[in-house]
């Protein structure tokens, strides 16, 4: 089923107008219970539509839809275009190239992914930086940390790791050693499997369908 | 004076609790926002992310609590009897601020756990505004669920349903019923962040706005004695106005987590239509204030409530708007902005109302009949957190535009852009000055405080009363 957002608005005023009116009909605008009606039938079907559509939206994010790929995808090259069409950037599937070196499994691969959220929670990284623009100001977006430049031009050299995932593990572990900037990230202990759990989390979010947020981000070409 | 019902005197230990949080609140921003200027304070052992933690759950609970407090003020009053549950409201008090010191302290000193159930459990769910462990989270609903019930067994007891106490039960159902959204995990973070925002902005967009507007509305009636059938008919158009807006206004946080995009439209539309029911606000509040020419036998109490349809409808109205359209959030979302939005509307939507009301206890309990509040240091604090919070907000707001164009716009949004963007003199600039206007803000809170202990006591008040009549 496909949505469309003016079909819903329009739908929605309507039917509270409609429905309020003849409800409240014969009784004088100004007396409350005329907008006794009107708040109670306008709440309800907000409340009624709100539902519906969360149960659409539940089944196109689940994961392993088309806009949040599933867990698996962590072994495939991940490039982020511009697609005319949707005048947007989106995220793009290349090869499958693995990650710290080997292909997952999908069992693997979400058991990691869940591992990744659990040590992002429990570090609270959203009380300094944003996943997906929600969270604090203090330090850089995450939406597509897997994708971004620096990685390859300042952490690697700096980490001397030869891949861009062992230079993310390198740097989350020992977030002090490598400062980028005036503001550091605090050393928070993470475990080399939490670090490992957390890189391929950060790969696995660069996945998801955004709509095009952020905009203007560098593009990054895939090889099909 | 009159003779005090139990309910209120337990109001009273939740208004005095409140504002300690408040307090907190303030300590904790100052700190986050003295390390945007030097970083290296308190790097390492109390870091940026701890303080903007305890800034924003202090925030959420100490309004919490106070709206609790206003709740069991006017809930006798509305009912004319006391209510049913005194005692267990009691035992929920102690039982909310053990808890909040509780988790206070393992925030100070835990900080952080192993990426594990137990850290979500018994430290930290390490979701921004849900950052609480589980355990306290049930016992939050649990406190919730003792309000609700109390305030349903009192309307059944007193066999007097109103208008408002109808609006009032329907919204705390929603309200802790929300809360509910916010207590599991999925490694999918856009699931995640679509239920999360149910209990973010359906609690904060729309029931508190609705519990706010009862408490609002029992305060004119009141402190003014504005006739019922205004006060009901207004809060029946206010719940139209913000759940018809509201609800569906939701969508303004699903542009970009990974949902469909007829979000981008019925987020963008709901949205722009929010800040309605606050204009609804203001015109109610300035007609009310206009018919009594100001004039009341507490000032404080009146002026908080002015501030407060004035700030809701800048911060939550204007400011929120200002980026609330998906082509204008692209770019500014997750920037300084909605910092400054947030400040404002949190200020004006609900600072200023616990505040009204509070005063408005003071005034009540404090102040000998025929006599009025008034006096020199409850201006001092209201002109300067005003001037505080405003200057806070503008500078952030400064910061916010430079960032939405520099970061965003120009640079792309990487990591690198993020840092330039941050190092640019309009966004250092900015920063100095909203911790110079925090400074200020936590000052004028000194001023309220001293004045909320002493108000109706000090002798040069009850002297002006008496030329005053």
């Amino acid at each position: 089923m496909s949505v469309g957002w003016l079909e819903v608005v329009v739908a929605t005023l309507f039917i509270s107008i409609v429905v309020s009116l003849i409800l409240a009909r014969g009784r004088h605008w100004l007396e409350p219970g005329f907008w006794k009606i009107a708040a109670v039938i306008t709440s309800s079907v907000m409340a009624i539509t709100l539902v519906l559509l969360t149960v659409d939206t539940s089944r196109q994010i689940s994961m392993g839809s088309k806009r949040v790929p599933s867990p698996s995808v962590i072994n495939r090259e991940i490039g982020y275009v511009y697609d005319a069409e949707r005048m947007a950037m989106v995220p793009a599937l290349g090869k499958e190239v693995g990650l710290f070196g080997r292909v997952w499994s999908e069992e693997e691969a979400e058991k990691l992914v869940t591992k990744g959220k659990l040590v992002i929670q429990s570090r609270n990284c959203m009380d300094c930086h944003t996943l997906l623009g929600n969270g604090a100001y203090y330090a850089p977006d995450l939406t597509k940390a897997w994708l971004d430049p620096k990685w390859e031009k300042q952490l690697m050299p700096m980490t001397g790791a030869k891949t861009r995932e062992e230079a993310m593990r390198a740097f989350l572990m020992n977030p002090d050693k490598y400062p980028t900037w005036v503001r550091r990230m605090p050393n928070l202990k993470l475990s080399e499997d939490e670090a490992m759990a957390v890189v391929a989390y950060l790969k696995w979010m660069s996945t998801i369908d955004t709509n095009g947020f952020p905009a203007n981000f560098p593009e990054v070409k895939v090889s099909q | 004076m009159e003779r005090l019902y139990e309910s209120q005197r337990l109001a009273i230990w939740y208004f005095w609790t409140a504002i300690a949080l408040f307090g907190a609140q303030l300590l904790f921003g100052l700190l986050a926002a003295y390390q945007f200027i030097n970083p290296d304070f308190l790097y390492g052992t109390l870091n940026f992310m701890t303080n903007r933690m305890l800034h924003i759950n202090a925030m959420v609970i100490w309004l919490l609590m106070g709206f609790i407090g206003g709740i069991y003020w006017f809930l006798p009053l509305e009912t004319q009897r006391e209510i049913v549950g005194i005692k267990l409201g009691k035992l929920a008090y102690f039982a909310f601020v053990i808890t909040v010191a509780i988790v206070v302290l393992v925030f100070l000193i835990k900080q952080f756990g192993k990426g594990d159930f137990f850290t979500l459990w018994f430290i930290t769910e390490g979701r921004e505004y849900v950052e609480a462990p589980r355990w306290a989270d049930i016992g939050v609903v649990a406190v919730a669920l003792i309000v609700a019930y109390n305030v349903v067994a009192t309307v059944l007891a007193s066999r007097r349903l109103t208008g408002i106490l109808g609006v009032l039960i329907v919204d705390l159902a929603a309200l802790f019923g929300l809360y509910l959204a916010g207590m599991f995990f999925t490694p999918n973070i856009t699931v995640d962040q679509f239920w999360w925002w149910w209990v973010v902005h359906l609690w904060v967009e729309a029931t508190w706005e609705v519990l706010v507007g009862v408490l609002m509305g029992w305060l004119l009636m009141h402190l003014l004695g504005t006739p019922r059938k205004i006060i009901e008919a207004w809060l029946y158009i206010e719940v139209m106005l913000v759940f018809g807006t509201g609800i569906l206004g939701l969508g303004h946080h699903y542009y970009w987590i990974g949902t469909p995009p007829y979000w981008l439209g019925i987020g963008g539309f709901f949205s722009s239509l929010e800040p309605l029911p606050l204009v609804a606000m203001v015109i109610h509040a300035v007609y009310d204030a206009g018919v009594h020419r100001l004039q009341t036998v507490n000032r404080p109490a009146l002026f908080w409530a002015f501030a407060q349809a004035f700030g809701n409808l800048f911060g939550a109205g204007v400011w929120g708007f200002m980026h609330t359209l998906p082509q204008i959030n692209l770019f500014s979302h997750g920037t300084q902005l909605a910092a400054a939005h947030g400040h404002l509307a949190f200020f004006g939507a609900y600072v200023a109302a616990n505040l009204a009301i509070f005063y408005y206890i003071l005034g009540k309990t404090r102040v000998k009949e025929g006599y009025i509040m008034n006096g020199a240091v409850w201006r001092i604090a209201y002109i300067g957190l005003i001037i505080g919070m405003f200057g806070m907000v503008a500078s952030l707001t400064v910061a916010g535009f430079a960032q939405t164009m520099i970061e965003r716009a120009s640079l792309g949004s990487t990591w690198e852009a993020y840092i330039q963007a941050q190092m640019h003199p309009w966004m250092e600039h900015a920063y100095r000055w909203r911790f110079f206007f925090g400074l200020i803000f936590a000052l004028s809170y000194m001023a309220l405080l001293y004045d909320l202990l002493t108000a109706g006591k000090r002798v040069e008040q009850v002297k002006e009363a008496e030329l005053a009549r």
